[in-house]
């Protein structure tokens, strides 16, 4: 692991609420390295996704410092690129133009019109989405949906991209794919990614570092567990390999024994 | 390979849904898929000539079931007028309207003077005043009700005068026009104005409020300048909104231009129905009543055609 691309320092986050103070986040503390993959999991309501959204820049931590490439995160910016769990496509426009939205963004100061559609239709390329480009998003599958999410946010060459259980609301097949089509593109651009996901097969699955959250309110950074396994993975290769095994166990064992939830 | 699966959607699926449901029968509810496919192998697609016949004839079949109860339900009207009207009496019979609408209509724009003109003119006249009136409210309404929905303080400030002012009639505003314009013309203009400028506001500004979050995530995450944000989220987000307000606004204006010509007479559907009233042409009264019924439809479904044309949500 090479240079520090994020830098999260003693992070906490409240919210004030009718019933007073909630304290969400509290001492959370990271370092996010560059072409690492890092996945946060933890209990439901525990405070993954609040803490996607300040990496994001979409929320201000109340106390502690937050930095990216070395200067503080103010605010979004196009170096770190999100991918929502619903996909959040803008329905009036067509695949393409959803794409070509954010890459208009970030390259129409320095390039022309042709450069920019040729990113476009790059983006849509790499998820394997370049014949659906004049497509709606209501034509297309709820798995496609989110390829063009993905390469809305790839579009970008962001330093960066965040995954808010990109692949949750997908079943159990399309997701399987995505996943193993997210690893061939974060191989192939050397991305570097925080995926917020509940699954823990597609925890170690997916990332080199799986990050586990405490219960929530004041949640905090509870073990993080490093995922040797060479890549590229084979998850048919990996159902009988034993530190894949050794890695599901210990974050089932953080789940479900030290952070055991009540049923809400 | 596509003419066979058309064959099979037009011709194959009545037969077969019955071989399922005896297959079904004899199998006690189970396994009564497999019996299907025999079935559908064994009949031959029929010939061009035929599957077209069968497409006309269905085509016509719900053509015929789409008109024929609402042909019955005119019918039963003029029935009913014309028992009502049988023996005479101030309402004129169904015959009578018809004879005098077809003289009517023989000559909607004739021009004998100011006070007599033909139906057809007095029918654009109203819609041309229609046309003003909305437009000038659309085009202080939409914007305003941008602002309204962008800003919750300026909201705060001007709703209280709105829910305040929008259950007046709009009637009630026409003397105010009067006094201000010193003419009759425009002030029938500035009542339809009032009338349709709130129903704009408020469903724009509804419109706004409700945009999904997520879309403006996007928006924040693109980081997006104020321009895009508006062309490309919050315009087409509010656009459906803003489109059932130009609706209610249209309706409620073809409403409120009759009674306001009454009150300002000049050359117009609304004064035109006052005038027959004086001059006791009962039947020409009816006609206007359709006129305007018709009128009034055929706005609300080119704005409903153009409404349908720019909602996403349904797709």
């Amino acid at each position: 692991m090479t240079k520090k691309i994020v830098q999260i320092e003693n992070v906490g986050q409240c919210f004030d609420t009718k019933k007073g103070r909630f304290v969400a986040l509290r001492d959370v503390s990271l370092d996010i390295h560059e072409g690492e993959s890092i996945a946060l999991i933890g209990h439901s309501g525990c405070g993954k996704s609040t803490l996607l959204n300040l990496i994001a820049g979409l929320t201000r931590p109340s106390s502690g410092v937050m930095l990216c490439g070395g200067r503080e995160i103010a605010g979004p910016g196009p170096e770190r690129a999100v991918v929502f769990q619903n996909h959040s496509l803008l329905p009036w426009l067509t695949c393409f133009d959803n794409v070509y939205l954010a890459v208009e963004r970030v390259f129409a100061a320095k390039e022309g019109k042709a450069s920019l559609k040729r990113r476009t239709h790059e983006a849509l390329e790499l998820v394997g989405l370049a014949h659906a480009e004049t497509k709606f998003p209501h034509e297309i599958s709820g798995g496609m949906k989110q390829r063009v999410g993905i390469a809305r946010a790839l579009s970008m060459q962001p330093r960066i991209l965040l995954m808010d259980e990109p692949f949750g609301a997908l079943d159990a097949l399309t997701r399987a794919n995505l996943q193993d089509e997210l690893m061939k593109i974060l191989a192939a651009t050397q991305a570097t990614m925080v995926m917020v996901t509940h699954d823990v097969d597609e925890a170690v699955l997916l990332s080199d570092r799986v990050v586990m959250l405490t219960n929530g309110p004041a949640a905090t950074i509870g073990e993080i567990l490093d995922v040797r396994i060479e890549r590229p993975r084979d998850r048919l290769a990996l159902a009988h390999d034993a530190h894949f095994g050794e890695c599901r166990a210990a974050i089932m064992e953080f789940l479900y024994h030290k952070q055991l939830k009540r049923a809400a | 390979m596509t003419v066979v699966a058309m064959a099979d959607r037009s011709k194959g699926v009545a037969p077969a849904a019955g071989t399922a449901r005896e297959g079904g029968a004899a199998a006690g509810g189970r396994a009564d898929i497999t019996p299907i496919t025999p079935a559908l192998a064994a009949r031959p697609g029929p010939g061009l000539g035929e599957r077209m016949r069968e497409r006309l004839a269905e085509g016509l079949r719900v053509l015929a079931a789409m008109l024929l109860p609402p042909a019955a339900g005119l019918a039963l009207l003029i029935g009913l007028w014309h028992l009502g009207t049988a023996d005479g009496g101030g309402i004129p019979s169904p015959a009578r309207t018809w004879d005098a609408a077809l003289a009517l209509f023989a000559d909607p724009f004739y021009r004998e003077g100011p006070n007599d003109q033909g139906i057809g003119w007095n029918v654009l006249a109203s819609l041309e005043r229609v046309g003003i009136g909305f437009g000038i409210a659309a085009l202080v309404g939409i914007p305003a009700g941008f602002l309204l929905g962008r800003f919750a303080l300026l909201a705060q400030m001007l709703n209280p005068i709105i829910s305040l002012l929008r259950p007046v009639s709009p009637l009630a505003w026409l003397p105010i026009g009067l006094l201000v314009f010193q003419r009759a013309d425009p002030a029938a203009t500035w009542t339809i104005f009032i009338c349709s400028i709130w129903p704009m506001i408020l469903n724009t500004a509804q419109g706004v409020t409700r945009v999904p979050q997520d879309y403006l995530n996007v928006a924040r995450v693109l980081n997006l300048s104020e321009w895009k944000v508006f062309t490309r989220i919050l315009f087409p987000a509010v656009l459906p909104y803003m489109l059932t307000g130009i609706r209610l606004s249209i309706g409620t204006a073809w409403l409120v231009i009759v009674a306001a010509e009454m009150l300002t007479g000049g050359v117009g559907i609304g004064f035109w129905v006052w005038d027959e009233w004086n001059n006791l042409k009962v039947e020409h009264i009816i006609i206007a009543i359709f006129v305007i019924g018709i009128v009034g439809l055929i706005l609300e479904q080119m704005l409903m055609l153009v409404a349908r044309r720019f909602s996403y949500e349904n797709r």
